[in-house]
């Protein structure tokens, strides 16, 4: 719980945005884990080894039973993560892997958050230390009292837009945004693509036009070149998921197989 | 949109989806909104029903379960329909929709079959292409109705995920959709999921009610004491519940399955298990009865009938039930197996093995002085894997 003196939630992603920006003017590196898998302790490396990595900012995947935003790499992660026994306070701990500086925002499907009841998700939340929260199956119009919970921590409810949203309803999202726009890359689900949506420069331009925030891509970002050609198209922020939660899954020692990864992410990002 | 259909009944309902199909959703309202209206649409589908798919579906009174049970029993005969069960109520009028809406690709999921022999039979007849999610103990478990789909020319996707049943053909169908929804309509066979579909799907069952209603007033004079449909997903319920739900003194009985038995965690009746007013959750788009763990992750159903081997519920459903209106409780495997055999042999009907759920149903709870069971589909699809058990 950020106490007087101590930044927000908001405030700390706000500021891992800044910083990148600062650095070169560059896009902000944001990877995604599975908390709990391949099991708790590999995922809590993992996290730390995104930071040793470059990541300015981390997206923490609670594992639930029926991931309806999720391709078959992340999916079977979940199955994976939940068979392994990560409990949601489980999961959740993993936050407390992550170096102070570098914030990080929960990916988590609404059923996970109404079953523990919203006021005590928010809280607990805020005692892990998480910055954010990303609800992929809880679109605008159900979203009020999760973002006025999160509001009263001073963490973000960090909403997604998609390639298929009118510039109407771009409007109102942005406009109820905290921390950063989620911009969905592709029309489907998580998952590698070979390259990049054409329409991805057209939809980032959309998305700006309707926030101050800062407008991150994710969503079929598997390569290096991709990340980058992102970042060129205008995303301020770039969320690789899938291809990281496949290479955690391929090798013995996943913390140094993704240190490594992610170091390369960086690197396109820098250059 | 000056009115709408209900996004929520009392509490339930709701649309918890990617935000990449929030558009595809409030364009599928306002297209059924118009359809609903509309002279020619609606005179479509009434030739369709009427020509194609048989209706009106006989009430028949079944005489000899009657002297069993010691008062009047009609069965309303869902079974004789076209493809031989409700579902194809549902898939033409959505189908019919599709066209409409210029969608010309059709994705559907299916536990039994029934729903996507339903689907691949409008797509045929309409010349839409199909695609049906299946979860492969379901495959195994109704292969008619596989080469059936496939005979219409569907493709039939095998869905390895999770118990392979079901659910996750429903979350195969709904990912299906996220991919494909500039050019896709998805066709959910049962009343849950985002509205509006409890709403559309309601609105196109509804028929059931419509004539079982004036039938009853015809052949017997006067309105039911119970009205008895299975409930899955509950679309054959819902459309036999709603004319009578105004009926105050008609009872309105859902029969979930109780697997292989409640209090072995081993079923498929949340709205049962839950009571009124008991713990929802989220799944597939919807807020309504569930089964799910203490952190909220959703759990396996079980149930020897694949149709009704489901985890949710419909809301309007645990709004029927919350209000007191509608009484939900729930059939064992063995229960529906033994049901499934004694029609059969009294009345020479084989029924579906969903269906065998609410006969099983009135067995025990004979005491009533006239009743309505939904029959919602034959058991020829069931054969293979009730002949086995029985």
């Amino acid at each position: 719980m950020s106490g007087p003196g101590e930044a927000s939630g908001s405030e700390r992603i706000a500021a891992a945005f800044t910083a990148a920006r600062a650095d070169g003017g560059r896009a902000a590196l944001m990877p995604y884990l599975m908390a709990g898998y391949p099991d708790l302790d590999t995922s809590r490396e993992i996290a730390r080894a995104y930071v040793e990595g470059g990541a300015d900012l981390i997206e923490l995947g609670i594992p639930f039973s029926d991931p309806l935003a999720d391709g078959p790499v992340i999916h079977a992660a979940d199955v994976a993560a939940l068979a392994a026994g990560a409990t949601v306070t489980d999961a959740l701990g993993v936050v407390r892997a992550v170096d102070d500086g570098v914030p990080v925002v929960i990916m988590c499907y609404a059923n996970l958050i109404l079953a523990r009841g919203l006021e005590r998700f928010a809280d607990l939340l805020a005692d892990v230390g998480a910055s954010g929260l990303i609800v992929p199956d809880l679109p605008l119009e159900e979203a009020p009292a999760t973002r006025a919970a999160l509001d009263a921590r001073g963490l973000a409810l960090v909403p997604l837009a998609a390639p298929t949203t009118p510039d109407q309803r771009l409007a109102r999202i942005g406009a109820s945004a905290r921390g950063f726009v989620y911009t969905v890359s592709v029309t489907g689900t998580t998952g590698e693509r070979d390259a990049n949506d054409e329409t991805l420069p057209e939809m980032l331009r959309r998305v700006r036009a309707h926030t101050d925030l800062p407008v991150a891509a994710g969503f079929g970002i598997g390569t290096p070149a991709q990340a980058a050609a992102a970042a060129r198209a205008g995303a301020d922020g770039v969320i690789i998921g899938s291809r990281l939660v496949r290479a955690a899954g391929e090798t013995a020692s996943p913390s140094r197989a993704l240190r490594a990864l992610v170091g390369e992410f960086a690197a396109a990002l820098a250059s | 949109m000056t009115t709408g259909v209900e996004h929520r009944f009392g509490p339930y309902g709701g649309q918890y989806v990617p935000e990449t199909l929030m558009p595809a959703l409030t364009e599928l309202e306002q297209a059924w909104l118009e359809a609903r209206e509309d002279p020619e649409f609606q005179a479509r589908l009434g030739q369709l029903l009427h020509g194609y798919v048989g209706r009106p579906s006989p009430l028949y009174l079944a005489e000899r379960i009657s002297a069993q049970v010691g008062h009047p029993v009609y069965l309303k005969r869902e079974d004789l329909n076209h493809t031989g069960a409700h579902k194809i109520n549902n898939a033409l009028g959505q189908a019919l929709l599709a066209k409409r809406m210029g969608k010309r690709r059709i994705v559907a999921e299916t536990g039994a079959g029934q729903h996507g022999v339903a689907s691949a039979t409008a797509c045929a007849l309409l010349d839409l292409d199909c695609v049906v999610h299946m979860g492969t103990e379901d495959i195994r478990r109704q292969q008619p109705n596989v080469q059936r789909m496939e005979l219409l020319g569907a493709t039939v996707v095998p869905v390895e995920a999770g118990a392979r049943t079901l659910k996750e053909a429903v979350s195969a169908a709904i990912r299906d959709w996220v991919t494909n929804v500039a050019d896709t309509h998805y066709i959910l066979g049962t009343a849950a999921g985002p509205a509006p579909y409890p709403a559309i799907v309601r609105d196109l069952q509804r028929v059931i009610g419509d004539e079982a209603r004036a039938q009853v007033l015809e052949q017997a004079g006067r309105l039911p004491e119970r009205v008895i449909a299975c409930v899955g997903g509950g679309s054959n319920a819902i459309g036999i519940f709603t004319p009578f739900v105004a009926d105050r003194g008609v009872q309105l009985i859902g029969v979930e399955p109780a697997g292989e038995g409640i209090e072995t965690g081993r079923h498929g009746a949340p709205l049962t298990v839950g009571g009124p007013g008991g713990r929802a959750g989220i799944l597939h788009g919807a807020y309504s009865a569930i089964m799910q763990d203490e952190d909220g992750q959703i759990l396996e159903a079980h149930s020897v009938s694949a149709g009704l081997d489901y985890p949710g519920s419909g809301p309007e459903h645990a709004w029927l039930r919350d209000q007191g209106r509608a009484i939900y409780t729930a059939i064992t495997d063995r229960q529906a197996l033994d049901a499934f055999a004694r029609v059969a042999r009294l009345e020479g009907i084989i029924p579906a093995l969903e269906s065998a759920h609410a006969l099983a149903w009135l067995f025990t709870s004979p005491s009533s002085e006239l009743d309505i069971v939904c029959l919602s589909g034959r058991g020829d699809k069931d054969l293979a894997e009730a002949i086995a058990k029985l």
